[in-house]
């Protein structure tokens, strides 16, 4: 379990990395935390000329706030359990405070990134999800465009696809601030501890029960992508029972199978944590 | 903790090691990462190896052209199964003894035909085991896909396509054992219960992967390899047999081996085929198998489906059992052991633990295109156990009997031994009843059965609760019924040296191994009591062909039994051969004396003659203090085997408190509880750590393992992140307690420990999760029990 033969190039600084990325394209990839690049170089599942080290660039491993806009900045090298454990983060964004427990094990958390997480686009992990959730945008740098954003929602396209273009890293993720109203609920099923969800679901809303004016019911684990339920959401903003509600997210959700679980099992298991997210929030549920 | 581990009259007042909880001298080894596994070897001039492997099920190789790997820089050499046949024998896992069993002959690599996915087709040897793998991807291997025989049904088909044109069919054993009125018995029975089993192939998956360093001394014409392993002395015939030499000219030295647990006992094409290319490249070779390789390589086991049935009468007792196994064993048989003793558990053992009388058993094994097939801890066991136990709550519920009082009712009584089953298996002494009892007071079956019914208090609506309760027998210390008789290279006769050394001290030699488990400190404990010596200055050495008296090796839980008894007798022959050379120095008679902490003393009023350390200055640097013709004996060896039984049963009992979450399909399990009896315990320490990894092998394969294959035989989950293993955060506290009835085979009276805990473990699991669905009128008997099963079951998935 060797990985094929690369070259190792360790960027000295963003301009050297989008250099790199400039000249090889897709003949390069970025390793950031590695926790699933190394294991994917390992297993031969991936074998690229060149694998573009941006662990050095600290500049891109902060939390701050974007002085403009008062979003909450994270840099694409910040690493899962310095979310989890950041108190801006707690208070500003708690949606990825709750998340970050769920993903993988300690040992992981230490090393992965939200940039990595993010750019790879692995539709059962959790960031992708929380992403389109809170309505973030990921912003992605390259030599000859400069930097552009795009919002999470556009930015997964299919299995570990996304808008990236080849040349582009991704350096950040902003969050704008949460509303005063603003309210979340984070639900996972997962066969271990650790392990990729089943089906997992990030959702965020705003208003107070019977009294919603927005909300995104994201699932992950179901398809190539984040998932969004707009029907269920809307019909859930319109003040539907549950169970209608429940009959939209039915209509719209399909998804794909994996080694443990069909499609019907995954809906039936999303049904699930929509319900308990409903209850997180604070509705009542008939016949309670 | 407190253990009372009964200690037997054997050992009796010179118990003073054994029976405690001594903690692991040789652990500090592997906490401190000092252990030296084949993979820390260092080693001048070292040569790696990479296999090319099949990438399909089943197919005609059409071309293979290694010259792509061979033009490579830092490539040695590379061999496929044509070019490698000239240097090596094919073997073939048949046991002699068993007429109906076929196979066909097995060659280190692919010849022909590839037969499973992860089959070894190529060999390339290079500078660095990077280099080997790219050279093993270069190569030029193409076939022509023939149809796979995936589901064993269809391969014993009529019209199926042979697997192997020299067999003539793909059923590879098939056996019956029927008693004379088992019909009657079934037709005249107030309740018949039939349940329809499954369980998915399963997989060890050790810490450390299966590995060797082979080095052939061309100058002596010996090879040495080094390897994790279980059985050296099986080893060096193995690999002498297919490389063609003497035994006496090889030698197989078990290095720090991290967890075997079965797979490390047999002949695996890959390491023959790196023994072979050791020799005809002159420099030492090392491959270490990869996890992926591990998943496609080692053996799977545990893939069986079956129709089981058990019969009651008017008074709700047990009268008879029938079971019918159909098992996928792989496209081979895997040598020297072969892939048949799982189903021929099944078949002795079914039912074995209840008074039923009458019985009727059909196994068969089918050749499959599937992945090599063969021993995991527990073997069959836990499969007669599952099947058994979930027959047995089965009447209970349709009976409306409390399953541990239908047990009671039925289990084989403690004062009815020797007993001999219905299949014909012989049981020298189990306790099954004072196992339950205890198991009953241990969980307070009571107070859960209670807790179980009461309202749902902090419990979700939909969560519901169930125990599970599973009697088992697991053979240990076995004779040479099955692999001596059946020809297999595996000698049932186990050595033991114990010697005084020149500073005092003893060192012991055994060819048994320690995968991790801590026999060495157990074999250590035996020989301290047996000798009269501190626990400290005892040092045990193992797993050599070199060094060691010859041994059967460290499976089917017979290490402690047999090597241990081995050890004992030598101890005791070496106290007495010792307290001779002390009475001759002090003129005294040896009667006298007795040897105690490592000092002999006088048995009258036990005052000091002398310490071990100057017997042994004595003996060896001062002979002309002995009286002349006297000549000091410091050393001895015995040799110990089971004959009076094909094995002698260990048995216990196994608990399961669950809780099912009928919303979502998931299962956690709250507690698990196991009595186990296997006679005298060394150490408590190590078997119950030993009772509970084998508890969670159990508790993962119930509810999280398995082996997933395609259409097209391929395996769909062969990593780690797919294939799910039982992890510290699913697992619930294991309890352990103990019932002691020492064998009268032996004089230490010690059974084995260590597969018992898988043993029970599915069943109990199992039958909670089934208890709890009872409500539902629902239950899932397709191991692993997975979250979609139990949807399934309770018509959850019905609607949508």
């Amino acid at each position: 379990m060797k990985p094929a033969p690369f070259a190792y190039v360790r960027a000295q600084s963003v301009e050297h990395a989008l250099d790199v990325l400039a000249e090889h394209g897709d003949d390069a990839l970025v390793l950031a935390g590695g926790q699933s690049l190394v294991p994917m170089l390992n297993l031969r599942l991936v074998q690229p000329a060149v694998v573009l080290d941006i662990n050095a660039l600290r500049g891109l491993a902060a939390i701050d706030t974007d002085p403009a806009s008062g979003a909450l900045r994270i840099g694409t090298l910040v690493r899962h359990r310095e979310i989890a454990s950041h108190q801006t983060v707690a208070a500003r964004a708690p949606l990825l405070h709750d998340a970050a427990p769920w993903i993988a094990h300690p040992a992981v958390r230490h090393r992965g990134t939200l940039g990595g997480s993010l750019a790879l686009a692995d539709p059962a992990a959790e960031w992708p999800a929380c992403a389109v959730a809170l309505d973030a945008t990921i912003r992605l740098a390259s030599r000859d465009g400069g930097e552009r954003s795009v919002p999470a929602s556009a930015f997964f396209q299919g299995l570990y696809q996304s808008e990236r273009r080849a040349d582009e890293l991704l350096v950040g993720c902003d969050f704008a601030p949460p509303g005063d109203d603003a309210v979340f609920s984070f639900r996972e099923l997962a066969r271990r501890h650790g392990d990729y969800a089943a089906v997992g679901l990030a959702l965020s809303a705003r208003g107070r029960p019977g009294a919603w004016t927005a909300m995104r019911v994201v699932f992950f684990g179901v398809g190539d992508t984040p998932v969004q339920a707009s029907a269920c959401a809307a019909a859930l903003i319109a003040g539907v029972d549950f169970p209608e509600a429940q009959a939209r997210l039915e209509g719209e959700l399909d998804p794909r199978p994996d080694l443990w679980f069909s499609a019907q099992a995954k809906r039936h298991l999303a049904v699930h944590l929509l319900r308990e997210a409903w209850r997180d929030l604070g509705n009542p549920m008939a016949g309670e | 903790m407190s253990h009372d581990p009964g200690m037997p009259s054997t050992a009796g007042p010179r118990a003073r090691t054994i029976g405690q909880p001594s903690a692991r001298a040789e652990a500090r080894r592997f906490a401190t990462g000092t252990g030296a596994y084949v993979d820390d070897l260092p080693v001048h001039r070292l040569l790696h190896a990479a296999f090319l492997r099949s990438p399909v099920a089943h197919g005609t190789i059409v071309k293979l052209d290694l010259a792509p790997a061979l033009r490579m820089d830092g490539v040695v050499a590379a061999w496929d199964g044509e070019t490698l046949a000239a240097h090596c024998q094919p073997v073939r896992g048949v046991l002699a003894h068993l007429p109906a069993m076929q196979a066909a002959l097995q060659w280190p690599l692919a010849r022909g035909r590839v037969r499973w996915v992860g089959e070894p087709v190529a060999i390339v040897v290079a500078e660095s085991r990077a280099i080997a793998e790219d050279a093993a991807q270069s190569i030029a291997f193409e076939w022509a896909d023939l149809p796979p025989l995936v589901d064993p049904r269809a391969a014993l088909e009529a019209d199926a396509p042979r697997l192997h044109p020299e067999l003539d069919s793909n059923l590879m054993f098939t056996a019956t054992v029927a008693t004379a009125n088992v019909d009657q018995a079934f037709a005249r029975a107030a309740t018949v219960v039939e349940l329809a089993l499954r369980s998915e192939r399963v997989t060890a998956m050790s810490l450390e992967p299966r590995g060797l360093l082979a080095q052939w001394d061309a100058a002596q014409r010996r090879l040495t390899v080094r390897m994790g392993t279980q059985v050296p002395w099986m080893m060096q015939a193995v690999f002498a047999n297919v490389l063609g030499l003497d035994c006496d000219q090889v030698r197989v030295v078990a290095a720090d081996t991290g967890g075997s647990f079965g797979s490390k006992i047999h002949c695996y094409g890959d390491e023959s085929a790196v023994a072979v290319a050791a020799m005809l490249v002159g420099r030492p070779l090392r491959y270490v198998v990869d996890r992926l390789e591990a998943f496609v390589s080692d053996v799977h086991a545990r893939g069986h489906e079956a129709i089981v049935r058990a019969a009651a009468d008017a008074d709700g007792r047990l009268t008879a059992f029938e079971v019918d196994d159909l098992c996928g064993a792989g496209p081979f048989s895997i040598y020297p052991r072969g892939s048949v003793n799982e189903s021929r558990h099944v078949l002795g053992l079914t039912g074995a633990c209840y008074r039923a009388t009458e019985y009727r058993a059909r196994i068969r094994v089918a050749l499959q295109n599937k992945a090599i097939y063969g021993q995991y801890r527990g073997v069959g066991h836990p499969l007669a156990c599952l099947f058994t136990e979930a027959a047995v709550d089965a009447v209970a519920r349709r009976l409306g009997v409390d399953p541990l009082a239908f047990r009671r009712r039925n289990l084989v009584p403690d004062d009815a031994y020797p007993h001999r089953a219905p299949s014909g298996a012989r049981f020298e002494r189990l306790s099954l009843c004072a196992c339950l009892d205890e198991l009953a007071r241990l969980m307070d079956y009571d107070r859960l059965r209670s807790d179980q019914r009461a309202p749902s208090v902090g419990r979700e609506p939909g969560v519901y609760r169930g125990i599970g309760l599973a009697v088992f027998v697991e053979n240990s210390n076995h004779s040479s019924s099955n692999y001596g008789r059946g020809g297999a290279p595996i000698a049932s006769r186990d050595g033991a040296t114990a010697r005084l050394t020149q500073g005092g001290g003893i060192h012991c030699a055994i060819g048994l191994t320690d995968s991790g488990q801590g026999v060495t400190t157990a074999m250590a404990q035996i020989a301290a009591d047996a000798i009269g010596v501190p626990l400290a200055d005892v040092r045990v050495f193992m797993g050599d062909t070199e060094h060691t008296p010859v041994s059967g090796g460290n499976w089917g839980s017979r290490g402690t039994g047999i090597s241990g008894e081995a050890l004992w007798q030598a101890g005791l022959a070496l106290r007495a051969q010792l307290l001779e050379a002390a009475a001759a120095l002090h003129a005294c008679s040896p009667e006298a004396l007795d040897l105690v902490d490592g000092v002999v003393q006088r048995r009258d009023d036990a005052s000091s003659l002398c310490t071990l350390k100057a017997l042994a200055e004595a003996i060896y640097f001062r002979p002309e203090r002995f009286p002349p013709g006297f000549r000091p004996e410091p050393a001895a060896q015995r040799h110990y085997a089971q004959t009076e039984y094909d094995g002698i049963y260990t048995n216990g009992a196994s608990a399961s408190w669950v809780e099912v979450d009928t919303r979502t399909g998931f299962v956690k399990v709250l507690g698990h509880w196991i009595v186990d009896d296997c006679g005298t315990v060394i150490n408590p320490l190590l078997l119950d750590e030993q009772l509970r990894g084998a508890a969670v092998q159990g508790i993962g394969q119930a509810l999280f393992e398995g082996c997933l294959y395609g259409t097209q035989g391929e395996l769909r989950n062969a990593t780690l992140a797919d294939y799910l293993v039982p992890m510290a955060a699913e697992m619930p506290d294991i309890h352990v307690g103990h019932v002691a009835t020492p064998t009268a085979t032996s004089a230490l009276g010690a059974k084995g420990g260590a597969e018992a805990g898988v043993t029970g473990a599915l069943a109990s699991v199992v039958n909670a999760i089934n208890d709890a669905l009872l409500p539902l009128d629902a239950h899932v008997l397709e191991l692993p029990v997975t979250p979609e099963r139990i949807l399934r079951a309770i018509g959850a998935l019905d609607r949508r």
